[in-house]
Order: C-alpha cells, then structure tokens, then sequence
C-alpha cells in the first residue's frame, strides 16, 4: 500500500473527506457522552434544541455568535496576510478597557459629550487600542523576522495582568465592594437590543457589516489584493509592486482593530463592566472560526454561528442532562482538527499495489 | 562499444498520472559501456522513467531487469543494490561538509557505533584514481567550483558502487571547458567499465558524447538512432513531431540612443551573487545578451534591473534619470521584467490568472479607481494577454500555479509586453532573466520570437542567459559575466565560442 499525492484536487474525494470529518467528529463526542454515562441521541437532540430550538435559544446562541464573528475576522484577516495573530484575546481585553475609558461612569458622570460623539469615539478607541498592541509585533516580524506567534501570545499575558491592574486600580468600580470589576459603562452608550427580552443586541448587526465589509475589502479593492499577495507569496507580490511592510502594518491595524471592537461590543451590548473573566478565550476560538472558514469573511459568520450554537446548546444541555460542559469545547476542537485533516486527506490517494 | 547481453533493460514501462499518461510502454535497452543519450521536451516523461528506475515510482506496467535480474519495484535501495547510481541536475551536497563526509553520508548503518573514516578515505581514493575524477577529500564543498561540485556527485554514486549512472542534465551548470572535461571523465568511465545514460536537451552534445540516442515524446519512445549519422535537426524534429523553424534574426539596424546607463554599480559585499564595478550602456532597438554561468552576478544585474536591488556604489539611469529600487514605478517608466524565478517571484501562485496578469498595473488609473479595483477592465485586459499570447490552461479563474512552465511564461511576458487599451507608455526596457529556461522549443521559440519583436518596436533588451547558443543567436551585443564583473559588450560577431567559454570562466 502507497500514498500518492494526487494531482489534480477531486470534488469527490473532499466531500468524502468532509463527511468523514463530521462523523469522526459525532463518533468522538458519542464517546464521551457515553463516558458521562447519558444516552447519545437525547443528549445531542437536548443541545440542538438549546441552541436553536427556540426563540430564545437563537437568541442565546447569536449573542455567544457576535464576539467569536469579530475575533474570527480579525483571525481571517490576518491569516490571510500569513500574520499569525494570535494576540486576539488581548486585543479583546484593550478594546474593552479602552470603551470603559472612553465611556465609563468615572466619577458617576463620565465624559460630558453628546451620545452621537461618544459611542463612535469609543468603538474607534476599542479598535485603536487592539490596533496599537498588534503593531508593535508586526514590526518587529516585517524588520527583524522576530515570529509573531510568540509575540502575540505573551502579549496576551501582559495585557491580561495590566487589565487586572487597572481593575484593582484606577478604573476600579466603586460600588462593587471589592469585586474586581471595571465602572460600568454609561447607560446612553449601552447598545440596544434587538429581540426584547433576551440579550441579543445589535452588536449583531455591527459584526455582520463587518463582515462584509472585509469581504468587499477582500475581493474589490487594491488594499484587499496587496493582503492576499502578501498572505499568498511576499516576494511575488513585492516584485509585482506591492508594498509589502505597508500592507502589512494595514494588516495589523485591521485585524487588532477587529478583536478590539470585539471587547468594546461585548461591554456595550451584553456585559457593561470590564472584568477579568468577560471572555472565555474569544479571542483564541476567533483562530478555529476563520481556520473552519477557510479564511473567507461570510464563511466566518456561518462558522461563528456554529460555534457559538454548539456552546450554547452545550450549557442548555449539560443542565439537562449532566454532561459537562466541555463536550463543547470537545466538539468544535475535533471538528477543527478533523476538517484540517479532511482537507489534507483529499489531496492523497490510497494505493494498494 | 555495446557488449552482446544489455545491463539494462526496460519493458513496456507504463505510468499513468491520473489523466496523464507520463509513459507509455517505453522500452529501452543500455548495453554494457555504452552512452545511451535520452531526449525529449519537458513533459514528455524522462523524468518519470527515471524516477521509475530508482524506484520514486511504481510502474503501471512493464519490467526492469538490471544485469539479467528482475528489480523490485519502487524500492531506492534495490535499485541502489542492483548499481544504478544518479547524478541530479540539482546536486544533493551539503555545503557545510568535507567531500569525503558528503560521500561517505547515508553509507554507514546508524546503529554502528563509530564512523570508519579512514577505510572511507581509502576507498575514496581508489575510486577516484580509477575513474580519473582527482578530489581533495578534506575540502569543504561549499567552497568548490561548480565542476568540482559535479565531480564529487559523481563520486557519491560510484563509491556506492553504480555500474550504471544516469546523469541528468549534466552540462546545465557548466562552461564550455567544464563540459568538455565531463565528456573526458565520460569516457574514461565507459573504460572501465561503466554504462551511462544521459539525459539532456542540448542536441550538440548529445551527437557529441553518446553512442545511441533515444527520443521520447509524450510518454512514447518515437525514436532510437545510433548517434553517428543522425543530425540536430532530425533531432529537434523527433523531439517536436515536425519541422522546428529557429527564430529568424533579421541584422542589426543601427542601434537608437541610449536607454539605459549602468556606470559602476557595485553591490554591497557579503551578499551572494554581487556586481563588481559593472558598466553597460543598452540602447534602443538592441538586443545585449549577457552570458555565463549562473550564481556570476547575474541575479544582481537582474534584480537591479527590476527594481528588487539597490546599488550600494554607482548609478543607474533610465531615460537620463535615476532608476530607483521601486518595482512600483517600473510600469509607468516603461520597464518591462521576465525574472528568472516564475514559479516563485513571477506569479503569485495561488491567486487566479487574470489577478497575475494585471499585478503590476493594478495602481494604475485604468485598472483601480481610488483604492477600489475596476475589476471588469481587469478581466478584460487579462482576457487579451491571454489571447494574445497563447496561454493555455484553465482559463481567467484558474489558479496561477496551475499553468504549465510555458504558459506561466508566456503569461509573465504578455503581462510586461501588452500595453492596455488606451495607454500609450512606450516600452523602453526589456529585462529577461532566463527567459527560456526549462521551456520546450515550442515555448524557447515563441520567448524569442516575443523579444526579437520588441527589439524590432525600439526597446532595449536586456538578455541574461546561461544557454550559450541563445546568446549567440539572439544578442546584438554581447558580454559576458564572471565573478561580478561584466567584461566589455562586444558585437557578437566580435565573439567566438571559445572566447566566451574562456571568459566565463574568467580567463582570456
């Protein structure tokens, strides 16, 4: 028996290969359920209903969906310049902080603007603030070659502990008898919701123009074809004319800038404080969104959706049921690896001699 | 001559590669001492046949005997066993190593638990001495001439004991000297003993060197010939399927004036392959061919060219101004550039065809407004290169990579030659850098055909090759490259072979 790589990609062999992605998948997570000792099909049949069965349920899962869309277009962004960014979460964290900055209570009164400069005032100090922190990593790999993976990761430590400072510290909310919690945003600045009664706010909508518009970006302008040449062969595109450090600072400034209005929204539309647990590793799941995306803007959003659909549905589940709830997590990292590996797999063909 | 039983017999060897039948039942035989040469574009399946003979491929269908035995198949180390020894066209050597450590590498098992150095050196030397291929096992490699490099290839493979080498492409990284040491070695191999089989597409070396030829085209064995009595253009015509026309070059008209002026440009030191105080002056409406072996500067002299280098001492100047290091301009300056590289630089592979075809333009008025892409003129102008210039392949959308080697080239110069619709920016300067490398003569001819045409509009072309006879063929003026330094750029008729030869190799 060989393996030989086939020359010509087939249709057939990657949808195969897809599907044996999604029963691995189901297979591996049967398993564990069955270790948790619940029945399978009533415990699959209890997340689906959990995340998309109801009003409600959609409701819950779309909210979980606007974080993960904005951090997996900054992840597909980047990707696609080859800028591994995966300072997301950090980004996430000073957007946050920079929207509570810009628009928190401070002193009860926060800043004595007009609603209609402050709320764009703050996204754009959220986006500034992500921007600001992928930058300086940007540099250092256009100049010295300095690899942005390691980069961006401590980052998120750093970031991460400064929050923590600024929480026990300056921005610290007074009322909240020692809880390390930010003050809270100003009410005004707070984003509306879009289904009354639940919690989905149009923090919905801004993420879906987003997406679409780095899809126009992507695919119409000159900028979105110096990302792609560059993500595709730096050097080609160099010699084609493109400016290769430019694009990829625009790159940074882009993608940062996403995960950073991904903090702001989250305070805005379903949080209003800053605290040190607001994101259960968004920013780290926006990298397998935009990897299951195939990098593609709107693949995002239909990847958002599943993912947060498979939390949600998860957490309805495991109190239903008792299976915990990390055969969520389970689920969308097996799922990852095995669409990665399906892909890989369709290139191949098995030859027996 | 050809001993009475074969040393090498292949049988209706068949490899399908999906749709592509890469051979189809070719059957060969190699005596013993005999220099067997093996002919055919690229794409027409040497490649795979060898691969099948060292066992990277199975074979479909078909047998292999190696000295009367039967040999597995896609085994390496049966075929290594049964004395099949290759000499890559790219060497496999490890810079970093003495001679005798690249020879002796993959030679020990990995569990014995020290290294016989000395027994290696003895053997080293005996076999070099026998086969008259002197070395000096203690060098490092990195610091050998290409032809010294070649020598020690050839070593790896007889130490291991081959009694049949294959030798693929062997004269690609040689000057003419160097060549006709290699067919001295060539000889004194057979001598002793040894059974060659050589692949090249240099059809005057081919007649020069080897007892029978053996023509393959599209997976089919369409001819087999003694070498003696057999012409290059028969040659050439078995290769192609039909009579190949070699471009026509009409004589030099008077040159225009002076397109471009290099005066000393050195490059910065420590970086491989520098320019050493070159000067060149191209004018309008000549062709100057710049010969020699590759890795003499000629990537420097290119990638200053294109914009991609900067000079560290000198200028350079376009049109009586400064040609700065900005690939962006060199459009709108009339600069047009086929890089050596198109795989790599030349095409960005994973974006479509009609993308690459517009690349270079696409800051420009025609093609972007303000910063959004006028995607429908785009495709339109691609659609015309790709008309104009016969590429073939799956069509606007397709992939770039996808494109066979002539077509990404053919590509590359319709991008850099076909001006859009409604511009009129004369083209001044045509930069090739190997333009023809790797291509089949279809291809070689229509490249050439292209900048004869172009001289023939007023552009100065600039020609770097390391084919001798298409510098021969095409230049109007020629000079030549060695060690960073470009020797005076005389007529071509101001040339002879062996005077290039000599001056590539830095005498004379």
């Amino acid at each position: 028996m060989r393996v030989e790589k086939r020359l010509q990609p087939s249709p057939a062999a990657l949808a195969l290969a897809s599907l044996g992605a999604i029963v691995f998948t189901l297979v591996v997570s049967s398993v564990l359920v069955l270790v948790a000792g619940a029945p399978v099909g009533r415990t699959y049949a209890l997340l689906l209903q959990g995340a998309f069965g109801s009003l409600f349920a959609w409701s819950e899962t779309l909210t979980r969906a606007v974080p993960l869309l904005l951090t997996g277009l900054s992840a597909a962004v980047a990707f696609r310049a080859r800028l591994f960014n995966i300072g997301a979460e950090g980004q996430l964290y000073a957007g946050a902080l920079a929207a509570i900055a810009v628009g928190g209570l401070h002193g009860g009164s926060g800043f004595a603007a007009p609603t209609w400069l402050l709320f764009p005032a703050m996204l754009i100090a959220a986006a500034l603030a992500g921007a600001a922190l992928l930058l300086g990593p940007t540099l250092l790999k256009a100049r010295l070659g300095v690899d942005e993976v390691v980069t961006t990761l401590l980052l998120n430590f750093i970031v991460l502990l400064f929050v923590s400072a600024m929480l026990d510290g300056p921005m610290k909310d007074p009322g909240a008898m020692g809880w390390p919690q930010s003050v809270a945003l100003q009410p005004e600045l707070e984003l509306s919701r879009l289904v009354q009664g639940t919690r989905l706010h149009s923090g919905l909508a801004i993420a879906l123009m987003l997406a679409a518009a780095v899809w126009a970006l992507l695919r119409h302008t000159v900028a979105g074809f110096d990302i792609r040449a560059v993500g595709a062969n730096a050097r080609a595109a160099a010699f084609a004319g493109v400016p290769v450090t430019r694009t990829l600072v625009l790159v940074a400034l882009l993608s940062g800038g996403l995960a950073g209005l991904a903090g702001a929204v989250e305070v805005a539309g379903r949080t209003s404080y800053v605290t040190l647990d607001m994101s259960p590793g968004y920013g780290y799941s926006g990298i397998v969104i935009a990897m299951l995306a195939g990098l593609h803007p709107l693949g995002v959003a239909a990847a958002a959706v599943f993912v947060a659909g498979v939390l949600v549905g998860a957490d309805s589940m495991s109190r239903a049921i008792g299976v915990p709830t990390y055969l969520a997590d389970v689920i969308v990292a097996v799922s990852l690896l095995s669409v990665l590996v399906a892909t890989l797999a369709a290139q191949y063909r098995l030859r027996l001699r | 001559m050809a001993g009475p039983e074969p040393v090498l017999r292949l049988s209706g060897i068949t490899k399908r590669f999906g749709a592509l039948l890469a051979n189809d039942a070719v059957s060969l035989q190699l005596g013993a001492g005999e220099v067997l040469a093996l002919l055919g574009e690229n794409g027409a399946g040497k490649s795979t046949l060898v691969s099948i003979l060292f066992g990277h491929y199975v074979a479909d269908a078909g047998a292999i005997e190696v000295f009367g035995r039967a040999l597995p198949s896609g085994q390496p180390k049966a075929s290594l066993a049964a004395g099949i020894g290759m000499v890559h066209q790219h060497f496999t050597l490890a810079d970093n190593l003495s001679v005798l450590d690249n020879v002796m590498v993959g030679t020990e098992p990995l569990w014995q638990p020290f290294s016989r150095r000395r027994r290696a050196r003895d053997k080293l030397a005996v076999v070099a001495a026998r086969f008259g291929l002197p070395v000096d096992a203690d060098a490092r490699v990195g610091s050998l001439s290409v032809g010294e490099r070649q020598r020690v290839e050839i070593l790896k493979a007889l130490y291991r004991g081959a009694r049949i080498l294959i030798l693929d492409e062997p004269t690609a990284v040689l000057t003419p000297q160097e060549s006709e040491a290699l067919f001295a070695t060539l000889g004194q191999m057979v001598a002793q003993g040894l059974s060659i089989l050589f692949i090249s597409h240099k059809l005057g070396e081919v007649l020069r060197v080897s007892d029978r030829v053996a023509v393959l085209r599209a997976g089919k064995l369409v001819a087999e010939a003694p070498a003696l009595g057999t012409s290059q253009a028969q040659l050439a015509q078995w290769m192609v399927g039909q009579a190949v026309a070699p471009p026509t070059r009409r004589p030099t008209r008077n040159a225009g004036d002076v397109v471009c002026a290099i005066d000393h440009v050195s490059t910065p030191t420590g970086v491989r392959d520098r320019l050493d105080a070159v000067s060149l002056q191209l004018r309008a409406g000549e062709i100057v061919a710049i010969a020699g072996v590759s890795g003499n500067g000629q990537v420097a002299l290119a990638e200053l060219l294109c914009g991609v280098r900067r000079a560290g001492a000198g200028t350079v100047l376009l049109d009586g101004r400064p040609l700065a290091a900005e690939p962006a301009r060199m459009v709108e300056r009339g600069v047009a550039r086929v890089p050596e590289d198109r795989h790599g630089v030349g095409v960005i592979g994973d974006l479509p065809v009609w993308e690459n075809a517009v690349s270079e333009r696409l800051r420009t008025r025609t093609f972007s407004r303000g910063s959004v892409v006028r995607r429908a003129a785009a495709r339109r102008h691609a659609a015309r290169v790709i008309e104009v210039f016969d590429v073939r392949g799956g069509g606007l959308l397709a992939s770039a990579r996808s494109l066979s080697g002539g077509n990404m080239q053919k590509l590359i110069l319709g991008r850099a030659l076909l001006a859009p619709e409604g511009e009129n920016v004369p083209l001044r300067l045509i930069v090739a850098h190997q333009p023809t490398w790797g291509l089949d003569i279809g291809a070689v001819a229509y490249v050439q055909r292209q900048l004869i045409a172009a001289r023939d509009a007023g552009a100065a072309v600039l020609l770097i090759s390391d084919d001798l006879d298409e510098v021969m063929t095409l230049g109007d003026r020629i000079a030549v490259m060695h060690h960073g330094r470009l020797t005076e750029a005389r007529e071509a008729q101001g040339w002879t072979r062996e005077g290039i030869g000599l001056a590539m190799a830095g005498a004379a």
